[in-house]
């Protein structure tokens, strides 16, 4: 059985995670620990940001009856609704968990990385309402496919900084904030968005993300008596699906289900499935699985979806594969769009392109569960942001 | 004795800091190189750093994330630096330490690096993005292996973390000497004397202040308290253009070994 206090004193998830950073950023880190330590028992720090994620967020946040889809694929499909959340995703969760933080330890400046745009805007959402400057990262690529976000962010008082480095992604885009951080780590906050990264931003990026599976989990034994069957999640970073999980992970019987993007398909090489088809390696801080070349060079992505297009995963993610808790599947864009449309179809609901890789999975899951299996899927985020790409992708007018 | 050891116990008898240049292994291609480091020496380095390419090269700026870039471009791997040291070997005495991050090291396996990184020729290895407390694997590797270790200190390290990067440390501590990423700087950061006066005080180790360094004067401002200066950035800088990277790379150095030698001790 899955052990209940990790990660251990070292950041370390069974033999994954760690803090393999430069030197410079070690004090930076364990000054993180300590402070994240401090205020996660601090009943006025937990009291604030509780009323921020229901006053300002809009927790809690609707677990959906998905009545079309579930006669469609004869099961019993619940919805959790992120894309509901302010912002439209589940990254505002952890941006107001680590900016009321930064906040409190007296830092004066937040970075963060972005791919899709969600927590950049999460970002920047929370350090205006915070008062506190922001500078974005991200990939030139993803400023092209998410302009909207990127415009989001300029309104929300961020300065945003494209990337024009290696792969011009999500990757480069943490390699950059990165820099910045080791540049300015006096007096500068990281806010990761994912739990990816050296200790402690995988445990605290998991704490402040686990409200989804918590809430899911009372919100379905209400509904249904009983736990679900699966649990299913899209995993790029992997925040989402480790906020959803994690309140599952102690029960057995719940199936938990990581959903990657396999872009072209696996046999391509163009995907970004690194818990699916990657290997062990040392990225961005931590001891995880990655996608990489026989001499350790970490390799290119692709995903139609910016927000799943990274060659690394949180830590956690890999331990729960290690163990077999979790099991990681990679579906392909093409598949991923047709998902969009579907939920759009049959639901009135424009998912993000990202959870719309969960959603594609029901399809093989409907085969493998029970006739009403009942299956909880994180919507991690609403797709008004990939409108345009997906018209883009389709030759729509 | 090993040769860092005989290195830097020349360094504190004659009281003047050793010239170590670094290179991006691979850029330029290595039969260019073959021949810059011996040019490097013959202009003054008492040692050679040589930097492992790596895709995402987190601790790097600009300069040396090109400089990475057009190796990788170039196809070469942890294999080929290896074979690379092994043949400079035939031509050059002076200690040669690999910089490399850690995820190729790993893929190549802690082990079978350090015993091939000696059987090369390689003195000693620099973890850039792996602190002491989380190198253990590497550290017992490169004991059995009798490769020196090196780490690194910044100005934001506690007293307990240089203590700790010193005792793991067998080569020379490597003291970065300013918060961020490597390049060339017009002026010495105020953080650089500081950490080496900390270091100083806390350990006996050799001390080297790298990162930063791009002019004689730098080098020379710190020769009362480093046992060596690491200058790379700035020599890329230096190349950048040039007809003649060989000697273009030894007029660069020469200035700074002149500085030295002139340099009260």
């Amino acid at each position: 059985m899955t052990p209940t206090v990790l990660p251990d004193r070292r950041g370390r998830f069974g033999p994954f995670g760690g803090r393999f950073v430069p030197e410079t950023l070690v004090s930076a880190l364990e000054e993180l620990e300590e402070a994240y330590a401090r205020f996660s028992r601090d009943p006025d720090f937990q009291a604030q940001l509780t009323s921020l994620l229901h006053d300002y967020a809009g927790r809690p946040t609707p677990l959906y009856f998905a009545r079309r889809l579930s006669d469609h694929l004869r099961l019993r499909v619940y919805l959790k609704r992120e894309d509901l959340l302010h912002t439209g995703a589940h990254k505002i969760n952890n941006a107001l968990g680590q900016v009321l933080l930064a906040h409190r330890m007296g830092k004066r400046r937040v970075i963060a990385e972005t791919g899709a745009g969600q927590h950049g805007v999460a970002t920047a959402t929370a350090a205006a309402m915070l008062g506190l400057p922001c500078d974005v990262y991200m990939g030139r690529e993803d400023t092209e496919r998410q302009a909207l976000n990127v415009y989001r962010m300029r309104l929300l008082g961020a300065r945003v900084i494209p990337v024009d480095t290696g792969t011009r992604t999500l990757k480069d885009a943490i390699n950059e904030a990165l820099r910045d951080w080791v540049t300015n780590v006096r007096d500068t906050f990281y806010v990761i968005g994912s739990v990816v990264g050296p200790h402690p931003y995988p445990r605290m990026v998991r704490d402040f993300q686990a409200v989804i599976g918590q809430e899911a989990r009372q919100q379905v034994l209400e509904r249904e008596g009983r736990l679900p069957d699966a649990v299913v999640a899209c995993v790029g970073g992997g925040s989402n699906a480790m906020g959803l999980f994690y309140a599952f992970v102690q029960d057995p019987a719940v199936r938990l289900v990581g959903v990657e993007a396999g872009g072209r398909g696996l046999h391509t090489g163009q995907h970004a499935a690194s818990l699916a088809a990657g290997s062990p390696g040392i990225l961005h801080g931590a001891y995880t699985y990655l996608l990489q070349d026989g001499a350790g060079q970490v390799l290119g992505t692709h995903s139609v979806s910016a927000g799943l297009d990274y060659p690394a995963v949180g830590p956690e993610h890999a331990y729960l594969k290690e163990t077999g808790r979790a099991e990681y599947v990679a579906v392909t864009d093409a598949e991923a769009l047709e998902a969009f449309h579907l939920l759009a179809r049959l639901e009135g609901i424009l998912p993000a392109l990202e959870p719309a890789h969960a959603v594609a999975y029901l399809r093989t899951l409907s085969q493998q569960l029970p006739r009403d299996a009942v299956v909880v899927v994180g919507l991690s985020g609403r797709g008004d942001k990939d409108v345009d790409a997906v018209r883009r992708l389709e030759g729509s007018p | 004795m090993s040769r860092l050891r005989e290195l830097f116990a020349r360094v504190r008898s004659r009281r003047r800091p050793a010239l170590m240049p670094f290179l991006e292994a691979g850029d330029p291609g290595f039969e260019v190189l073959e021949r810059m480091v011996p040019a490097l020496v013959e202009a003054g380095a008492e040692a050679v750093e040589l930097g492992v390419p790596f895709s995402d090269p987190v601790a790097d700026g600009p300069v040396l994330q090109q400089a990475a870039q057009r190796a990788l471009q170039r196809g070469v791997n942890l294999g080929h630096v290896l074979e690379f040291v092994a043949r400079l070997r035939r031509a050059v005495e002076v200690p040669v330490a690999l910089m490399s991050y850690a995820n190729p090291l790993l893929r190549y396996g802690w082990e079978r690096f350090c015993r091939d990184a000696k059987a090369a020729g390689v003195d000693a290895v620099i973890p850039a993005d792996m602190p002491a407390d989380e190198a253990q694997p590497l550290v017992e590797a490169a004991r059995s292996a009798e490769l020196d270790t090196v780490f690194l200190v910044a100005p934001t390290s506690t007293d307990a973390r240089i203590r700790l990067a010193a005792s793991a440390s067998t080569g020379f501590v490597y003291c970065v000497s300013l918060t961020g990423t490597t390049g060339p700087r017009e002026q010495l950061s105020d953080d650089a004397r500081r950490l080496l006066q900390r270091v100083r005080r806390l350990t006996d180790r050799p001390a080297v202040l790298g990162f930063g360094v791009a002019h004689p004067e730098h080098a020379v401002a710190v020769a009362d308290l480093a046992d060596g200066v690491i200058v790379g950035s700035a020599l890329y800088r230096a190349l950048e253009g040039a007809p003649d990277p060989v000697t273009a790379a030894a007029d660069f150095l020469r200035p700074f070994a002149e500085a030295l030698q002139r340099a009260p001790s």
